[in-house]
């Protein structure tokens, strides 16, 4: 035992639970704690130039490694520009630890100088939190909420701590166990619940897989195309999901949702049998409850039993980690052809090719895409923003390995892009991460190009710059008859703002531009932006729209594909 | 939270008694209840005391049915770290009570007759003035409704209810005997606690 500050227990904790970078922006009352900074050498801290961009950081470093990421800021404000980030970890499941300062106890509730109770206002978005009230409260919570952050469904924690507690000096003694008596994830599938989908499984004629990122988070891909295989069952996955399975494989056939493979979505609504995996039946992936599929037996497994029976009942639920259930599952089950329902599916695609890009002399979004995919052969992390870039990235570069597409699906939130890539590519050292943004979301978040050049990481970005809200105008186009409002932007010049931190940009205005400019930018060292004019007026397609089923999804109308 | 109205012509609804035992930290009772609020489950009532384990609190949350399902009340309630085990007693055999302290306003004239009426519904009169008196009663919610709308025509100033609390009959329980280790139930016990006695350093900074 040796004596410490609340400030050493802090980051001695944080290093012991395996922490190696903090992401963070300091102010008063964490100034105890950056005082302290420089003893632990092990702890890279990142300066960040708004907390919401480092709540994306930890989140997208997070994604990226399948480790808990950590950020960090002050009392009042710098704790609430975090929120956006922890919930957007929230609606996704992914471990990220927020770490923040509040004022001295003695303030504490008489709305000190930047005080905010940021324990309250997280209950609902974060796994659990905690108020750390005096120095020898530090250590234990820091391990308990690791503990909690990254077993179980994942989420982010939070842990507060006043002013004077980094301060307080206290005996430090490292809690060799965690005991929480109220929380023991389930992880092992009910074997009667198993044995009875297996059976299920054998007898359905058109049984499909949607997988979900807790396929990813329990790193059961190897077991899920195990399962697949062996019992001839087509995969789809959620938006979240991509990745789980590669979609380079015979039986998968794309995600499903909104804006999922029309070909995905019908296959969802045809099936017999449907096995949603580590996934939470949301309802961007299914359409209108009440008319998603009827009548298909529904077998759900997921690790959070409140995510079982939510949305739908299923026949048979299993609670449990999905690593430890599939191979059961597999195990159980008859090895199988279903040529009859592939060749169903297959057909569909070839009736509805979703994935095919027309001929244009415009500059398609969607095609760029498809270069950068290209380009890259299908190996680089993808980091996207919201809009309709998000949704041509998930469409239209082909993924092959879990933790390769990163974005904020639950919460959708518009700014993830930047931060969230320049987290991956510090978890990723040496490998290709693209940013691929939204004009509109790349400006809620873009000073953060300060931090690339600061580490020197060599991000990629690509804005696709449509000069609009281009998802938003979609929706006034096609259900506000085409009202359009406050949708429209002038653009800065982002090559200058690039210019402006010393970063390499190129303005991509012609089609035939595209390649050679992702040749340039995958040439050059550091980090790099490109600026693709692309075509202002293209939707996404196909779509469900809003409030209605799977079964109405609707494919691009002619006059569209004309352009 | 809210306690059920003083009426006894409450249509009949389906409610659910749910226990649920909880860590005795600061803030629990605000992550369960506005657990109940994000999922837009009403509570009828919600009592909150010690348990017979140290460190553990055992609350009582009657649920209306209709705006939750149980199953999804339950596993939400789980789902908070700091719940430990919930039970739903709506299908046990169960002793459920209910406490009320009702000041009824009175004189010389009519005190006899209310004072025959507590005497029907075994209330005790806990305190006597010479305009009011106060009524203590213990029961299931249809006693407490039976002698407040008895007390209605006189006068009720002032009306409190508990909340109702609940118990399995028989020897099965729906409590958690589970110590945690020493060290560790010696931080947990002041975690997060406000300090006192301490010459806490003042800066605004
Ligand atoms: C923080 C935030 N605010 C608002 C929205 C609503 N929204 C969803 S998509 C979108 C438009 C995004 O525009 P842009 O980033 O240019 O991407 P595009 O759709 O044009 O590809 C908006 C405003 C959101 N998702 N997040
Ligand atoms: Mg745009």
């Amino acid at each position: 035992m040796a004596r410490m500050t609340g400030a050493q227990i802090t980051l001695e904790s944080l290093q012991r639970e395996g922490v190696d970078t903090i992401f963070g922006y300091p102010g008063g009352v964490v100034l105890p704690l950056y005082d302290t900074l420089p003893q632990f050498p092990g702890l890279r801290h990142i300066l960040v130039r708004h907390e919401q961009g480092a709540a994306h950081m930890a989140d997208g470093y997070a994604r990226a490694s399948g480790r808990m990421g950590v950020c960090l800021g002050t009392s009042g404000p710098g704790a609430t520009n975090l929120v956006t980030g922890i919930c957007t970890s929230w609606m996704d499941s992914t471990p990220v630890f927020a770490l923040t300062g509040n004022v001295g106890r003695a303030l504490l509730g008489k709305d000190g100088f930047q005080e905010a109770d940021i324990t309250g206002i997280t209950h609902s978005i974060t796994k659990h939190n905690y108020m750390c009230m005096n120095a020898n409260e530090i250590a234990l919570a820091i391990r308990e909420a690791t503990h909690i952050a990254t077993t179980g469904r994942p989420g982010p924690v939070l842990v507060d701590i006043p002013k004077d507690v980094f301060q307080e000096e206290t005996e430090f003694e490292w809690p060799e166990q965690v005991s929480l008596r109220g929380y023991k994830p389930t992880t092992e599938g009910h074997a009667g619940m198993i044995r009875r989908a297996a059976e299920i499984i054998d007898q359905a004629k058109r049984p499909i897989i949607i997988a979900g990122h807790g396929v990813i988070w329990g790193e059961a891909h190897k077991e899920l195309v195990e399962l697949a295989e062996k019992a001839c069952i087509p995969v789809i996955t959620t938006f979240l999901g991509i990745g789980a399975f590669p979609e380079e494989h015979a039986l998968s056939y794309g995600w499903l949702g909104m804006h999922g493979m029309f070909y995905a979505n019908m296959a969802a609504d045809y099936a017999d049998v449907v096995i949603g995996v580590g996934m939470r039946f949301d309802d961007r992936a299914m359409g209108r409850f009440k008319d998603f599929n009827p009548t298909a037996k529904i077998i759900h497994i997921d690790i959070d039993p409140a995510e079982i029976g939510k949305n739908f009942k299923p026949v048979v639920p299993i609670v449990g980690d999905v690593k430890r259930v599939l191979p059961k599952l597999m195990e159980e089950t008859k090895q199988q052809t279903r040529n009859e329902w592939l060749r169903w599916i297959d057909q569909q695609r070839e009736e509805h090719p979703t994935l095919h890009i027309r001929e244009s002399r415009r500059m398609l979004p969607q095609a760029v895409i498809r270069s950068l995919y290209e380009e890259t052969q299908g190996n680089a992390t993808i980091v996207t923003g919201v809009g309709q870039h998000q949704m041509w990235a998930g469409q239209h570069y082909f993924y092959k390995r879990p933790r390769q597409l990163i974005s904020s699906g639950g919460l959708g939130t518009m700014g993830f892009e930047l931060p969230g890539a320049i987290g991956a590519q510090v978890a990723l050292p040496g490998q290709e991460v693209w940013a691929i943004c939204g004009d509109g979301g790349f400006q809620m978040t873009m000073q953060e190009l300060a931090v690339l050049v600061d580490e020197q990481l060599p991000v990629k970005i690509a804005i696709l710059n449509n000069g609009y809200l281009g998802m938003v105008r979609q929706w006034q186009q096609l259900f506000y008859d085409k009202n359009f409002v406050s949708v429209a932007m002038t653009q800065p010049d982002f090559c200058k703002i690039a210019d402006a931190y010393g970063i390499r940009a190129i303005r991509v205005e012609h089609k035939n531009e595209v390649e050679l400019a992702l040749r340039e930018a995958r040439n050059h060292k550091g980090p790099m932006l490109l600026d693709f004019q692309v075509d202002q007026e293209e939707n996404v397609w196909p779509m469900v729209p809003a409030g209605a089923a799977l079964s109405e999804t609707i494919e691009a109308p002619a006059e569209e594909l004309a352009r | 939270m809210s306690t059920a109205p003083h009426s006894g012509s409450r249509p009949h609804h389906t409610v659910h008694t749910v226990v649920a035992i909880v860590e005795n930290r600061p803030g629990v009772l605000m992550r369960v209840s506005s657990l109940f609020r994000r999922r837009g489950f009403n509570i009828e009532s919600l009592t909150v005391g010690r348990s017979e384990e140290e460190g553990l609190s055992r609350m009582t949350i009657v649920v209306d049915g209709e705006s939750a399902p149980v199953e999804q009340v339950e596993k939400q309630l789980y789902k908070l770290i700091d719940v430990v085990k919930v039970s739903d007693l709506s299908h046990e055999e169960m002793v459920a009570r209910e406490l009320a302290m009702i000041k009824v306003r009175c004189n010389n004239v009519n005190r006899h007759e209310l004072l025959d009426i507590a005497n029907v519904f075994r209330a005790d009169v806990v305190d006597i003035a010479t305009n009011s008196l106060i009524l203590q009663v213990v029961g299931d919610e249809d006693k407490i409704d039976g002698l407040i709308k008895m007390c209605e025509p006189y006068g009720i100033r002032e009306l409190s209810r508990t909340g109702r609390v609940a118990m399995v009959r028989g020897t099965k329980t729906t409590t958690v005997h589970e110590r945690e280790p020493e060290k560790i139930a010696r931080i947990h016990e002041k975690a997060g606690r406000r300090v006192d006695n301490i010459d806490l350093p003042f800066s605004s900074d």
